[in-house]
Order: C-alpha cells, then structure tokens, then sequence
C-alpha cells in the first residue's frame, strides 16, 4: 500500500492511499466523487477540469496526486462558502452565461481565479484570462459580461 | 479523511435553493440587465436535472402507469406531423408508455403539471422553452410545471433531437395537450361551482367565476380524487399571440443552480455501486483490420477485467486512469490499407465519384439566358470536414439486471439508442431502457449509440455496471464529420445589374439551403450524392448531420457568388441583394440588419471589412453584417462586430433565441476561419485541440442580435439557422477589406495570404 497523500479538499483534510502518479481528474471524479470537474480533452488544452490549487485554476487532468500534497484544492462543489453562491456563480446564472454546461464547472472556476488576481479586470484582461478555456456553444460574449458583472459586484460587496 | 467518508458527504452546505429563491441579488443582476424581464422562475420541486431518479417519480413501466393514471393526463397526436406517422410505425404497439401519441402532460392531485418528452437538453434551451409553452395554454405558472426528457420508460417515443424541430413540431402537440387539459379542468369547475362554463375563466392555475372573484377553485382542487385520461387528435384553439403570458417573454435557464454548481448531471456524472470504466482497443484507421492482440500484460495488472468478445475488447477497472494504463499494454497488430485521398486531394476525389447532378426547381430557360447575359461568373466552392467537438465526449453507462438494461446516455437520440442497444443484447425493447441526463454539446454529433452499445455489450459480459467514455482522440475518430464538400456556380447579370441565371450544383453537401430565394428568372438549382448515408462509399470514413446540416456549405456558395456579382456588377452588396429579391421576409430581415448596423452603400472592395450574408434554415429567416479587419501579413482575421436578424415566427423565450443567435455565430467563426479535419484516407491526424482548433474568448466579436417580430407565424427553427451565414459573412467582410476572394473554407492564414498575393490575377 502506497503512504498516504494529505491534502485539504474543499476545506476539509483528506487522506488518500493511493498511486501518488494517479491523475488528479480521475481521482477527484471516482475516488471523491466529485464530478462537476469534468473530463473535456486530457491533454490540458480545454481547460473543463480546473480545480483551485492553492488558489491557483490548475488543470487537474494534467495534475498528479503527488502535485496537491499537503495543498488546499478547491473544486467547484466547494466554491460556494456557507451556502452562499460565488457571485460569478450568480452572475452566470444571470446572464445565462451556459448552454449545455459541460465547459461552465472550468469556466467558472478559472474565473474566480482571475477575478483574485484581477479585481478590476477590463475587457481584454477577461479575454486573455480566459483565452485556454473552451466552450464549444459559444457563450463566450455572455461569459464575458457574467465576468464584469461579478467583478462589479465583489468590488460593491467588498466597499 | 478517508475518501469513503468524503464520498458520505453531500456538501449539505451547497445552496439547494430553486433559482427564484436564491436571494435578492441575484434577481436584482437579472431585473438590471433586461428590464423587461420577468424573474427567474421558482421551482418548488426543482427535479435533480432533466431525467434520472428522481423523488415521487415511479421507476418501471407498471408503476408509471398506475401513476399516470391518477391526477389529469391528456395524450397528444397531432395527425399531420410526419413525425406522428413514424410514432406509429416504429413503436408499433409494444412496450413502453401507451403509443401513438406526441406528448402528454400530467396534472397531479398536487396540482404540479409534468411534461414528458423525449426530446434532450444539450443546451439548446427547451428545458425551458417547453414549459413556458406548456405553462401558456394551460394557464399555471411558469414555476408549477416540471419537465422529464429523454428517459424512454417515460417519455413517449421522440425521432431525436434535431433539425430544429423541438419547438417547431413537438411545441403545438404539448400546447394542444395544455389547451385540451385546461378544457377538461373547465369542465370540472363548471360542476364544482354550478356555473356554466362561458362564466368561468382559467388564470394561474385556478378557474375563477368572472362574476364572482370570489368564487374559485384551484386546479389541485379539481384534480384530487380523479382519474382522468384523455386522447386527442386535432389541434384544440390555441390562444391568440396577443394574448401571450408566457411565451414571448425572457426566462433565464432553469438549469442555471445545477450547472453553475456542479451538480448537473451528464452521463459520465453518474455514478453506481460496483461500476466499472471501459477502454476499448481502437484501430489506427478507418478501414483497419486487426490481426493479433495480446492482453496478456493488460489482465496482469492487479483489479483489472480483460473482455474480448468479436472484434470487442477492453481493459475494465475501478478507476478510468487504470483501465486506460491497462489498454496501452495491448500488444495489437492490424493491417491498415494505404491511403488514397488526404485532405488535400478529397475534393477531387469527391467530384470524381459523384453521380450526375439532379435538379429540382428549374425556372425559365437557362440556355437562352446564358446567350443574354451582359456578365458571367463561373466558380466552384470548397468546404472541408468539420468535427462537431462537443464539450463532453461521447459517454453512456449500463447496468444490467434481471435481464434488463438500463443505460444512461449521452445521446440526441435516447430512442435511436434503445433500438441499437436492444439489437446488440437480443434483448426485447421494453426491456431496455435509456436515460438521457444533460448532454454537454451535440450539434448533430449525437446521434448515434456506439458508445452506448459498448457499455451495454460490455456491462453484460462483466456482470458489472460499465461505463464507457471516450478519450478526445476517439471522439474525433469517431465522430461524423460535416462532409466535405463542392459547389459549382454559373450566374450571370443583365446590362442593367440585375440576376439574369443562376445554374448551381452541389456535390455531397445534401440540399438543405441548395435553393436560392432570390427572384432569378432563369435558374436551376441541382444536387449530387447525399451529405451522409448513401454517400458513405465516397468519404473515408463517416458522415453526418452537422448544426444546419449542408446549409453552411450552400450558403457559404451562394452569398459569395452574389457579393463577387454585386461587386462586378459596381453595386453595393446590400443594393444588389435588395433589388434582386421580392421575398418581404427576407427584405425585412435584411433591412433590420443593415439599419442596426448603420450601413453606408459602397461598391465592394470598400476597404471597410464590411461582410453581409442571407439565408433561410428550419424556417427561419436570418441576415447578417460584419465587420472584420485583416492583417494580410499574417493572414489573420478579426470580426470585430456582427449585427444579426431574424424572423423565427413566435418567439417562445427571446432570450433563449438570442443566446442560440449568439452560439451560431460564435460556433460558426470556427468552420469559417480554421476548423478543418486532417486525415489520410481512414487515419484521423487531429487527435486533439492543439491541431484541431475551436473559437476562443479572443475571437468573438461585439455581437448584436434582433428578433424580428412575425407573431402571426408559429414558431420555427431557432438553434441553427444563423450558423449558416457564418462562412459568406466572414468571406465577403474579407473581400471587402482586401478586394481578395477566398474559395474555399476554412479561411486559413495560408489560404488568405495566397488570396490576397494572387489578388487581380
């Protein structure tokens, strides 16, 4: 049996015994059951299985299990806080800033990164901070007002 | 913690609130972006996505139907529909809910309503278009109606999600049911209040005596106790669009909380006790046959299942990632037969396969009009492969129990699928049954079950649940790729600049969007070899529906051959278009488009980057201009802003339409500027995104899209039409600014280089 790998998981301490070279998409999605991380291409073009890794938007199908030892991982199960929605979360919602949803998890994900780092985005920040992920319905120009919106709205909350 | 604890959670922290309940800042961000706009709709049962298990819904047939029969349901088949027809023939009285019908409804003793379809959710928006309509004739709020899609032990039997057709035919079949229900609850009021029934009126949710404001009932009321079942055939009086509550106004997606979450689920979402992930042993190529395999080394790795069954096998374990690692160690070795046609040789290839072109539409005399013509153009159009690349790639998961099979598919066709999967089991069809949860993208895509019948054939060998989801790299193997495709114009202008012939023909793109709308006195309008299907021996490997089937390539052709006419003839683009055309919906369209835009006349080249296209797909009418800029250095274009309208009839929910406006166009960047499948004969080149290249966050334009009002006129397509115009638009916008015509598509940086370079010759 391989030692063990601690992380934290969506704030809480896990343990996993597990080969340390697994994919970090697969074990989020069959070993912890969390599957809003979505498999979209493998190779870290598409960008539909972004987790946080120390708030950073890392592509977890390009992760190995070994890479989030003894970090804090976030996936989009655990964004919302206390019941309480990210208000990128909200602002897709209000904008509509989906079709089918497969690309959204790593969108908003990748997303809320951006927005930690980038509090008063412009326009071209937002392209260039979301230019690697993809999203095949092109919901692109309603992602991108989803993103002003939320930057708007952390800005008011944070007054 | 260990990760069987962590799977114990249920993230009881996450909202579970119904959008309308989230809170007050998310309705205020919805009331400021769209004044006009109604809030979200509030769910008070909000169902877990738009199929699966889910609470208060029965399991198996037997229940279902002792269940549907209590409450009020009224059964739809609206005889003209052709899909009525195949309802008919093809379910043939077997298993399953009760045949021949469209669609039902079901009001319960509670007085929620149920809507069954078997129409899919791949984000085109019916999962909330559909209620509305329902929500409409029946007269109950938008939040008491709930939806079940794509599950084919509950949903009546449905010929796919495609073409457009889910609010164009299965719509007035559920509003007939709606309109049917609301005159049996009327009925019933009549009794229970003893008025008659001229005196009471239906409004959200209740039967009011107009009288006596007073003196009500609710539907709840009305259905507790009964067993009610109605049939019908005809179209009941549906509501006068004036009248519209409902439909015509915004909603935003009911499947916003779930997909926003996390919590929405896809086929590969789905998880069961003892489940197992397949990889299965591809070939190399199309056309390859497999001479040995040796999966000794693969079944060595401790947990892991080897399944060889025919040209079957598959490496199986708990984990996707073992199952994976386990297939790479298959010694295989297979004959794969030399390539003769690549990417670049195909259009030759295809015209030298091509059957003689048949015509329909033929007017005037094309021989006497060729004599006359002051000017004449003659040229031919290429279109490449395209894949469809949704998001999630083709997934099911199947489970096998006491002889029957339950599999859960990302599919367009859940009843295409049961067919296929029955077919491989020996099984009968009632014992199969499909589940269609959210499908993440599907353009056509889905249509087939292959990887539904894997995981079935797959399931059943292991005696497990399995779960086959394809790599990227199978999915573009796979996939049926929008044809390759050739157009040949002859057109020709009098002396005073108007179309005098038109002869056009197209090979291997199919007829969608073949015929012309533009008033031609002489024309002819013909088509060789089908786009999929009859054709399969021309193309290495297979083809198929791809959004707006054959209507990219047609009208790609043809808005090109007026704009270089327009051109030739000093005519600006819109001028030309607009004399030559009688058609109002069309004039109006454009007109709409060209106002919006604030278009100045010019004769073409204008050197303003100025495109404008027209075309007709699913019913719909749709124009559109663009403007885009071209460094012809480098080859590369930027759209910088589309202007786009359309006349779709009624319009069900404007904001639903809009979004898929946006998503054609946006979609549509891609074939036009770089999508292309590269292959040798049956060998698929692109294997991911890296070659294979999808529009990206800096690509898409300011966009600006305009529902021209047509309420007289039922609903038609919405989900393809304005991809169609996506090639000539972006064409003509780079003809305008560089006086260079590009023939073919995508419009690589190569291909405008070599353009704008050979410019003038």
């Amino acid at each position: 049996m391989p030692e063990p790998i601690a992380f934290t998981l969506n704030d809480k301490p896990v343990r996993l015994a597990a080969d340390p070279e697994r994919p970090l998409l697969w074990v989020l999605r069959t070993d912890f059951g969390l599957t809003g991380t979505k498999f979209g291409c493998g190779e870290g073009h598409c960008g539909s299985c972004a987790v946080l890794v120390n708030n950073v938007a890392s592509r977890s199908c390009l992760l190995q299990l070994k890479h989030v030892a003894g970090k804090d991982v976030v996936t989009i199960e655990g964004l919302a806080k206390n019941g309480a929605l990210h208000p990128l979360q909200k602002a897709f919602m209000a904008h509509d800033a989906f079709q089918c949803g497969f690309c959204t998890c790593g969108m908003v994900i990748t997303g809320a990164a951006f927005l930690r780092t980038h509090p008063r985005p412009t326009r071209e920040q937002i392209v260039r901070g979301l230019e690697e992920n993809f999203c095949r319905c092109g919901a692109h120009q309603r992602i991108i007002a989803a993103m002003q919106t939320a930057a708007e709205q952390i800005a008011i909350a944070n007054r | 913690m260990k990760p069987e604890d962590y799977l114990a959670l249920d993230f009881t922290d996450l909202p579970t609130l119904p959008a309308g309940q989230l809170d007050k800042h998310i309705e205020q961000l919805v009331q400021a972006r769209a004044a006009e706009q109604p809030m979200p709709p509030e769910r008070a049962a909000a169902p877990e996505g738009p199929t699966g298990a889910r609470p208060g819904y029965p399991v198996n047939r037997r229940d279902f139907l002792a269940w549907l029969g209590t409450g009020i349901v009224v059964f739809v088949c609206l005889g003209d529909m052709a899909a009525a027809q195949e309802t008919r023939r093809q379910r043939g009285g077997r298993g399953g809910v009760p045949a021949d019908f469209n669609a039902f409804l079901r009001i319960g003793e509670d007085g929620r309503v149920t809507c069954f379809t078997g129409k899919i959710e791949m984000g085109q928006g019916p999962i909330t278009s559909l209620p509305q309509m329902l929500a409409e004739d029946l007269e109950v709020p938008l939040e008491s109606v709930d939806i079940v899609m794509g599950d084919t032990a509950l949903c009546p039997w449905d010929m796919g999600t495609h073409g457009s057709m889910t609010t164009r035919s299965f719509g007035p079949a559920l509003r007939a049911a709606a309109a049917e229900a609301r005159a049996v609850l009327l009925e019933l009021a009549a009794e229970r209040l003893q008025v008659p029934q001229s005196q009471l009126v239906a409004q959200d949710g209740t039967i009011v005596d107009q009288q006596n404001a007073q003196h009500r009932v609710t539907y709840a009321e009305l259905t507790k106790g009964q067993k009610i079942t109605r049939h019908i055939d005809g179209h009941p009086p549906l509501k006068d669009p004036a009248q519209f509550k409902v439909m015509g106004k915004s909603h935003v997606h009911h499947d916003g909380l779930e997909k926003v979450t996390g919590k929405a689920h896809f086929a590969g979402d789905i998880r069961l006790p003892g489940m197992l992930y397949a990889c299965l042993l591809r070939p190399p190529a199309h056309g390859a046959t497999l001479k040995s395999a040796d999966t000794s080394a693969a079944a060595r790795i401790p947990g892991v299942q080897v399944i060889k069954e025919e040209e079957l096998i598959a490496t199986l374990h708990q984990f996707p990632d073992v199952a994976d690692a386990a297939r790479e160690k298959i010694q295989a070795e297979w004959e794969v037969p030399p390539a003769t046609v690549d990417d670049q040789s195909i259009f030759e290839h295809l015209l030298k396969v091509a059957p003689e072109p048949t015509s329909r539409n033929d007017a005037g005399d094309l021989t006497t009009a060729r004599k006359d013509a002051a000017k004449q153009f003659t040229s031919t159009y290429l279109n490449s492969y395209v894949a469809h690349a949704p998001m999630e790639t083709h997934t099911a998961l199947a489970e096998i129990k006491d002889g029957k099979a339950t599999v859960w598919v990302s599919t367009q066709s859940p009843f295409g699928a049961q067919n296929e999967i029955a077919r491989a089991l020996g099984f009968p069809l009632e014992d199969v049954r499909v589940i269609t949860p959210f499908v993440g993208g599907g353009f056509g895509g889905k249509s087939q079950g292959s990887q539904a019948v894997e995981a079935a054939r797959l399931a059943k060998a292991a005696g497990k649940p399995v779960q086959v989801c394809r790599t990227r790299e199978e999915e573009f193997f796979y996939d049926t790729f929008r044809p390759a495709a050739v157009v040949k114009i002859d057109s020709g202008l009098d002396a005073a600049g108007k179309i005098i012939f038109w002869d056009y023909k197209v090979y291997f793109a199919g007829e969608r969007g073949a015929a012309h709308f533009y008033a031609i006195p002489n024309s002819r309008t013909a088509s060789a070899g089908a786009a999929w299907g009859a054709s399969a021996d021309a193309h290495p490997f297979a083809t198929g529906a791809w959004r707006a089937p054959g209507n990219n390539t047609n009208t790609f052709a043809r808005e090109s051959q007026i704009d270089l006419m327009a051109a030739a003839a000093g005519i600006d683009p819109v001028e030309f278009r607009l004399a030559n055309l009688t058609d109002e919906r069309m004039i109006r369209v454009l007109k709409t488009a060209a106002e919006r835009f604030g278009w100045t006349p010019a004769k073409a080249p204008s050197r303003r980057g100025y495109g404008v296209a027209c075309g007709i797909d699913a019913g719909t009418y749709v124009a559109a201009i663009a403007e885009a800029s071209v460094d012809a250095q480098k080859g590369t274009v930027q759209v910088k802003r589309v202007v786009c309208a359309q006349d779709m009839g009624v319009v069900v929910n404007p904001e639903g339409a809009q979004i898929q406006m946006e998503g054609c166009i946006t979609m549509g960047l891609g074939y036009a500027l770089a999508e292309e499948v590269h292959f040798q004969s049956g060998k698929i080149l692109d294997t991911n995104f890296d070659t294979y290249e999808l529009p990206r966050f800096s690509w898409v334009p300011k966009i600006e899209t305009i529902l021209v009002e047509h309420p007289q006129l039922p609903p038609q397509g919405g989900g393809e039409p304005a991809i169609i115009l996506m090639g000539a638009l972006v064409a003509n916008a780079v003809h305008d600014a560089t006086g260079a015509r590009l023939w073919q598509l995508p419009m690589t940086p190569e291909r405008i280089k070599k353009a704008v370079e050979s410019r003038g010759a």
